[in-house]
């Protein structure tokens, strides 16, 4: 479903990505762990289209298409979803506007007439119910005064919603207690399915055990420098990032 | 994002929907103002003998007078003696008495306008007076209006046919030599809307006129009078549309509302005049004032506007709160684009005790435009416990436009509780990702946050002319994406 090809990146003529491959298929989930700087959230930015990075080497193709080639938008109605790490607010526009605004540009791409607002109503609930999210947010504007762990939850309702092919999740885990947690993980599991791919970033272990990965990659320096299955996040847990002989980079480098 | 600035350049091609002109035989005076130009004005009207007198005092009054600067705007002088003063679709008889005299080409016209005149204006429940360059054409809705005892018509007629009421409040608000242009139209107005709701009245009905300029090197200048006797309420809606073309013309209106005990009037204006292209080519200029005084006690004005349009806008609607707890409040969402220029806002007087005042702005400029935000809040010394809260927001699109505000403050009075808050924020790259990132058209994001900026402003307008100001929020938007 995606491959990446010797992925280079920078952001201000800053290299973060340094030749990263990956390969993903439809109905596998994957972990990318990595200390703070690793080049982990840049890697989910230049997938989404980001246009503040600069590929700067290397292809990526997503169902068979040239990802690089398509405008932000247009990857995202191909079914390529980016759950936020911090999800930026719009003062004024309801959660309920945002959504369906979002619903009808993905089925118009797709060829399928607007979802009628009763109709869209009766799903946003539902979902927003998946997510443990009293649906009178709905009505809030987007993000606007939401706790953080409110917006990591609304970004996993929006993944329920558009049921995504390929879902990222930036560090969807962070800032959450862990009541919290075990919610969003539970909303990514019902995620999970045969024809949908799943990549998970995040800095730490815990999350893998509610949700657990099929393949875990370790980032460093914006390169895989090695991958395995779930017990490779049990050992890093264990033995430190400083077992794989990386440090912290996060006082040279963030994102 | 990212776009460089050729992209936006070429993403510019925005439509001006309403830039046709209507082809109809008009009669027209010849360009250039003299006192004679005002006698056949009045003359051709039949108005009675104290509105000529009224007429030439203003004009002597205006020639005395020397056109503002102070305003945040640049533009070559207006040539007032290019203008002609008078234009009206050509009849063969008199004023049309119905719609089926009015020329086709002329309903064809509002037809393409989305007016609700004919049998839409039934559905809508609104009564429209329509004035089409100099003249009143058409006034739906009378009946219903009379059996109420509420006086809606060309303010032409009621100068014939309530002569006291006109005479008694015309330019009791804006006084003749108010401002420049307030002079230049009380000398030539043409025609404009009077209203009357008498004590206790609730107008059954919302009012609702629309101007157009159609003819080329015309000047509109129209004048409104609404009247608001003890305890009666009335919600008032203005819209306006012009034809596209390459030289400027002018538009000098003067609106008075007048409140007494108890009273409420609701003005709602959506504002569309053509803007100018996108080099700034054409354009109406749109120096306006609005002006409602409250004397009565209690009483309450609501300005909203939606101003889009116009090469220039100068207009401040403004409350004089004399009455005791009388309530003046303004909503403005007024937007600029390419190389348009606003200087709007409000003037509060508080004059009588308890008197409030709330004032909501939000500014929105893109393109190479300017953006003005002016606003006076008063307290006299006898205006005891009076307030006043400001919310100032302007919302800036691209890197090429400019958004200013110059609040005035005057306090007499120790009492008196004044509150200004204000912000400038951008469209941000961070919530333009979001919206794309979840399939959405960048234009469409950019109309949407947009939306959800005046979301304060719009929850005033009457339902259907919410919906009309978020669409046309998003066609002024066409090409702002930077």
């Amino acid at each position: 479903m995606l491959s990446i090809k010797n992925l280079h990146a920078c952001v201000e003529d800053k290299q973060i990505l340094n030749g990263l491959n990956l390969e993903i298929k439809a109905g596998e989930v994957h972990a990318i762990m990595g200390p703070n700087g690793s080049g982990k959230s840049t890697l989910s930015q230049v997938l989404a289209g980001n246009e503040a990075f600069d590929v700067t080497k290397g292809e990526v193709t997503f169902n068979g298409d040239n990802l690089l080639d398509l405008p932000t938008e247009e990857r995202a109605r191909e079914g390529l979803f980016l759950a936020f790490q911090y999800p930026v607010e719009i003062p004024g526009v309801s959660n309920l506007q945002f959504l369906r605004t979002s619903v009808n540009a993905m089925r118009k791409h797709h060829g399928i007439e607007d979802m009628n607002a009763a109709e869209f109503m009766k799903l946003a609930k539902a979902v927003s119910k998946q997510v443990d999210l009293d649906p009178a947010f709905l009505k809030r504007g987007v993000n606007e005064g939401f706790s953080g762990g409110e917006k990591k939850r609304n970004e996993v309702m929006q993944a329920l919603l558009l049921q995504p092919k390929l879902a990222i999740l930036d560090e969807t885990d962070s800032g959450l207690d862990i009541d919290a947690l075990k919610v969003v993980a539970d909303g990514v599991n019902a995620l999970r399915a045969p024809d949908r791919a799943i990549l998970m970033i995040t800095h730490y272990q815990r999350l893998l055990d509610h949700i657990v990965p099929d393949y875990v990659h370790v980032l460093s320096t914006g390169k895989i420098i090695k991958s395995g299955g779930p017990e490779l996040a049990l050992e890093l847990e264990a033995k430190g990032y400083g077992w794989l002989g990386i440090e912290d980079q996060a006082a040279a480098n963030h994102g | 994002m990212a776009t460089t600035d050729e992209e936006v350049r070429e993403l510019i091609k925005r439509e001006y929907e309403h830039g046709f002109v209507t082809e109809i035989e008009s009669d027209t005076f010849e360009p250039g103002l003299n006192e004679d130009v005002i006698r056949r004005l009045s003359d051709l009207k039949q108005e009675p003998e104290f509105m000529l007198e009224w007429r030439l005092k203003a004009y002597r009054r205006w020639l005395e007078m020397e056109e503002p600067e102070w305003a945040h705007v640049d533009y070559p002088q207006v040539k007032f003696d290019d203008i002609s003063y008078y234009s009206a679709p050509k009849r063969p008889e008199d004023m049309p008495q119905s719609l089926d005299e009015v020329d086709p080409e002329l309903l064809k016209t509002y037809e393409k306008l989305g007016i609700p005149l004919h049998e839409r204006a039934k559905l809508a429940g609104v009564a429209v007076d329509a004035v089409f360059d100099s003249v009143s054409v058409a006034t739906t809705f009378k009946e219903p209006l009379e059996k109420a005892g509420v006086i809606f018509c060309p303010i032409s007629e009621a100068l014939q046919k309530h002569p006291e009421l006109v005479k008694k409040y015309l330019g009791s608000v804006v006084p003749v030599a108010d401002n420049y242009y307030a002079a230049l139209n009380s000398a030539v107005f043409s025609d404009g809307s009077f209203v009357y709701i008498p004590k206790g009245v609730r107008c059954p009905l919302e009012l609702s006129t629309y101007f157009r300029i159609n003819a080329a090197n015309t000047g509109q200048f129209e004048r409104t009078l609404i009247i608001a006797d003890a305890g009666s309420y009335v919600s008032y809606l203005e819209g306006c549309t012009a034809p596209m073309r390459d030289e400027n013309q002018l538009h000098a209106a003067v609106v008075e509302l007048v409140l007494l005990d108890d009273a409420q009037i609701k003005y709602s204006t959506v504002q569309n005049w053509y803007p100018g292209d996108e080099t700034g080519k054409g354009g109406i200029y749109n120096f306006v004032t609005k002006r409602a005084a409250c004397i009565g006690k209690n009483s309450k004005v609501s300005w909203t506007q939606v101003e889009t349009g116009s090469a220039i806008t100068w207009k401040y609607p403004s409350c004089i709160l004399r009455g005791d707890n009388s309530v003046g409040e303004f909503y403005s969402v007024a937007l600029t684009h390419n190389y348009q220029q606003a200087d709007t806002g409000t003037k509060m007087i508080h004059i009588g005790k308890n008197t409030s005042s709330t004032v909501i702005s939000k500014g929105i400029s893109a393109g190479r435009s300017s953006n003005a935000y002016r606003g006076l809040v008063k307290f006299n010394p006898g205006a005891e416990g009076a307030r006043n809260f400001t919310q100032c927001d302007s919302l800036l699109i691209g890197d090429r436009c400019g958004a200013h505000t110059f609040p005035y403050i005057e306090s007499k009075n120790k009492s008196a509780i004044v509150e200004h808050e204000a912000t400038t924020s951008k469209v941000s790259d961070e919530q333009m990702f979001l919206c794309r990132q979840r399939g959405i058209e960048p234009e469409q994001a950019v109309s949407m946050i947009v939306n959800g900026f005046c979301k304060e402003v719009f929850k005033e307008l009457p339902m259907e002319f919410a919906v009309e100001a978020g669409k046309l929020l998003e066609v002024s938007l066409e090409g702002s994406v930077g």
